[in-house]
């Protein structure tokens, strides 16, 4: 579904991923974890098309298909997904509207017939229902005044209705509380299935306890130093990061 | 002792004071105003940029010549608003229109016939564009809302003309007690064809009388426009008055308000969308000449090309005008690197217990609201429209007519698209 290769990426000249390599199956979750200053959040900026970065080396192929030159909202269309550590908020724009404006462009790309109202209504009723999301939160500018954790709810609501077959959710459990925890994991816990894939990005293991991983990832220093299975995730809580950042520089 | 400086006149002084010296016998009415306000033109000339209130619009080297009185027309399509009693004007001429139950309309010499006085909404303030219009005004209507009655009106302004040629007209709106008015003033006319205007609408507001003011600038491009509120506010009067800009070449619009009456509230906003080269400067006087007012400005501007915006608003509490409270915002959003944008808030505060705020910003679409947008699938030119259409909806969105506020938004995100094409 997702692979990068040898990936080398630039900000203002200043080297944050060096080499990195990654592959994420369809169906499969799979988890990084690192330290802070690691590159994680470089990662899932450079992969959703930020332009800030400079990719001086590597590719990424989202089945099969190179989209370093392409513009973020093509990636989008192509089926990739970013919950953002930190969700933008967008004054004077009713949530409503920015989820229709959305769910039509990435329809439009696809050919699709945009939804009716009335079925539009109904789908984010259902999906916000499910993430104990209140209706009149959607009546209000994206974002503006919602707490943390309702910031984090509404990015899984976009990636429900969104349907992406590769999602990266990037450090998803920051300023969360437990409750707000268990629901945005079982929120993505409902979209798990053979044809769709996530990359789940933490510092911490407690995620990981909500959300099963296939494969755990360990990145230090701008690249991927350990892959395995979630026995990792354990090993880390455990002894830290400690070894790695040793091992990376 | 002082040096004594006699300011040179310039050629379009000159035209302007030989054709008032031709023109006044002919005027209708109001004779004595005229006089007074164009003796004031006479001392002061017209402002050059060393006139801090035209600092940044220097009227001295931009009106080079003033245009001659345009000519009757015939009335060119305008603006069709649902719910409104319509007032036509063409080149500033009232062309009649329906009357409405609770309201009287006359034409402006009428009114001056029957003694009614122009200048009152101004206050302690004196301007000197006020004062050319209040010289020269010789088309317009006089408007009177009785007490306690509801009337919605639209003053759709078309300019027909083919040359250069000035339209001056005058609008005094009186509202008397307790009546409400939603007042429409639409302002459409040719493009590629200099014409000058120099509008003025007074609207005096008696106590308890609520006022929703909207004014749509959607003149030729290569238009001057000169546009002018003033209003006065009695006790408990709510006034509430918002411009969308977004035609002309040259435009200037001020607004002056004068607390009157204890416990009145005003709301004064703009928004203003430039490109290529368009000026348009919105310039506030804000006076609290009693206690107990409240007054909310907010500006939002967008400019484009190597356009310039200016912002100046200016809150004046006088002396005995205790709890004031005054807030006051204006921001703009650069589309280009050449693109520009002045601001200068200015707070005249006499009188201690009194909330006062205000506040300027300048500066790009956000990148990272605008990566977010894309994250989602919205093309940049999509998520770009949508952040200038909130920005600006912020200030359109109060407007309580829902068919005159789509109309509005339709125009702003016209606007995007048309950037998008060009």
């Amino acid at each position: 579904m997702l692979e990068i290769k040898n990936l080398h990426v630039e900000i203002d000249g200043k080297k944050i991923l060096n080499g990195l390599n990654l592959k994420v199956n369809r169906g499969e979750v799979a988890a990084i974890m690192g330290p802070n200053g690691s590159g994680k959040s470089t990662l899932s900026y450079v992969v959703a098309g930020k332009e800030d970065y400079t990719v001086t080396e590597g590719e990424i192929l989202l089945d099969g298909v190179n989209i370093l030159e392409m513009e973020p909202h093509e990636r989008a269309h192509a089926g990739l997904f970013l919950a953002f550590q930190y969700p933008l908020e967008i004054p004077g724009v009713a949530t409503m509207t920015f989820l229709k404006a959305a769910l039509n462009a990435q329809a439009k790309s696809r050919g699709e017939e945009e939804l009716s109202p009335g079925d539009f209504m109904k789908k984010v009723r259902a999906a916000s229902a499910k993430l104990g999301i209140n209706p009149d939160m959607l009546k209000r500018p994206l974002n503006v005044g919602f707490s943390g954790g309702e910031k984090k709810r509404m990015e899984i609501l976009q990636m429900a209705l969104l349907e992406p077959k590769m999602a990266i959710l990037d450090e998803t459990d920051s300023g969360l509380d437990i409750d707000a925890l268990r629901i945005v994991a079982e929120g993505v816990n409902a979209q798990r299935d053979p044809n769709h894939a996530f990359l789940v990005i933490t510092h911490y293991q407690r995620l990981l306890d909500h959300i099963r991983p296939d494969t755990v990832h360990v990145m230090a220093a701008g690249r991927i130093v350990k892959s395995g299975g979630p026995e990792i995730a354990l090993e880390l809580e455990e002894r830290g990061y400690a070894e790695y950042i040793g091992a990376a520089a | 002792m002082g040096a004594s400086v006699v300011m040179m006149r310039t050629p379009a002084e000159t035209a302007l004071i030989e054709r008032f010296n031709a023109e006044k016998a002919g005027l209708p009415g109001a004779a004595e105003a005229r006089a007074e306000a164009f003796a004031r033109f006479e001392k002061s000339g017209l402002p050059s940029k060393r006139v801090e209130s035209y600092h940044y619009t220097d009227l001295r080297s931009l009106l080079r010549n003033p245009a001659p009185v345009a000519a009757d027309a015939v009335a060119a399509k305008t603006l069709k608003l649902k719910g409104f009693r319509r007032l036509g004007f063409t080149n500033g001429r009232w062309q009649g229109g329906e009357s409405a139950p609770g309201v009287s309309v006359k034409p402006l010499a009428d009114a001056y016939a029957e003694g009614l006085v122009p200048g009152l909404g101004m206050g302690q303030s004196s301007d000197v564009v006020v004062d050319l219009n209040t010289a020269f005004a010789r088309d317009g209507v006089a408007i009177e809302v009785e007490a306690g009655a509801e009337a919605r009106l639209h003053l759709a302004f078309s300019e027909n003309v083919a040359s250069a040629q000035s339209i001056t007209p005058r609008v005094i709106v009186t509202i008397r007690e307790g009546a409400s008015l939603v007042l429409v003033q639409s302002h459409e006319g040719p493009n590629a064809v200099a014409y000058q205007v120099n509008e003025m609408v007074e609207l005096r507001l008696g106590s308890q009388a609520k006022v929703e003011h909207i004014r749509l600038n959607q003149s030729g491009d290569k238009a001057m426009v000169l546009s002018n509120i003033a209003a006065t506010l009695g006790e408990e009067a709510e006034l509430s008055t918002t411009q969308l800009a977004l035609g002309g070449e040259t435009c200037r619009h001020q607004v002056f308000v004068t607390y009157q009456g204890e416990n009145a509230k005003s709301a004064i906003r703009g928004a203003t969308l430039l490109k290529g080269e368009q000026h348009h400067d919105s310039t506030l006087v804000v006076d609290h000449a009693v206690p107990h007012g409240e007054s909310r400005e907010l500006f939002r501007t967008v400019v484009d090309g190597t356009a310039q915006g200016v912002f100046q608003g200016k809150i004046i509490v006088r002396p005995h005008a205790q709890k004031t409270d005054g807030q006051m915002a204006s921001n703009a959003l650069l589309l280009s690197d050449e693109a520009g944008m002045s601001n200068k808030p200015e707070l005249e505060i006499f009188a201690d217990d009194v909330l006062c705020a205000h506040g300027a910003t300048c500066g790009a679409l956000d990148e990272n609201q605008l990566f977010y947008l894309q994250a989602r699938g919205l093309p940049k030119q999509q998520a770009e429209a949508l952040l200038v259409e909130a920005f600006i909806g912020e200030v359109l969105e109060p407007i309580s007519d829902e068919g005159l506020r789509d109309v509005l938004a339709g125009l702003v995100s016209e606007w995007m698209q048309a950037r998008v094409v060009a």
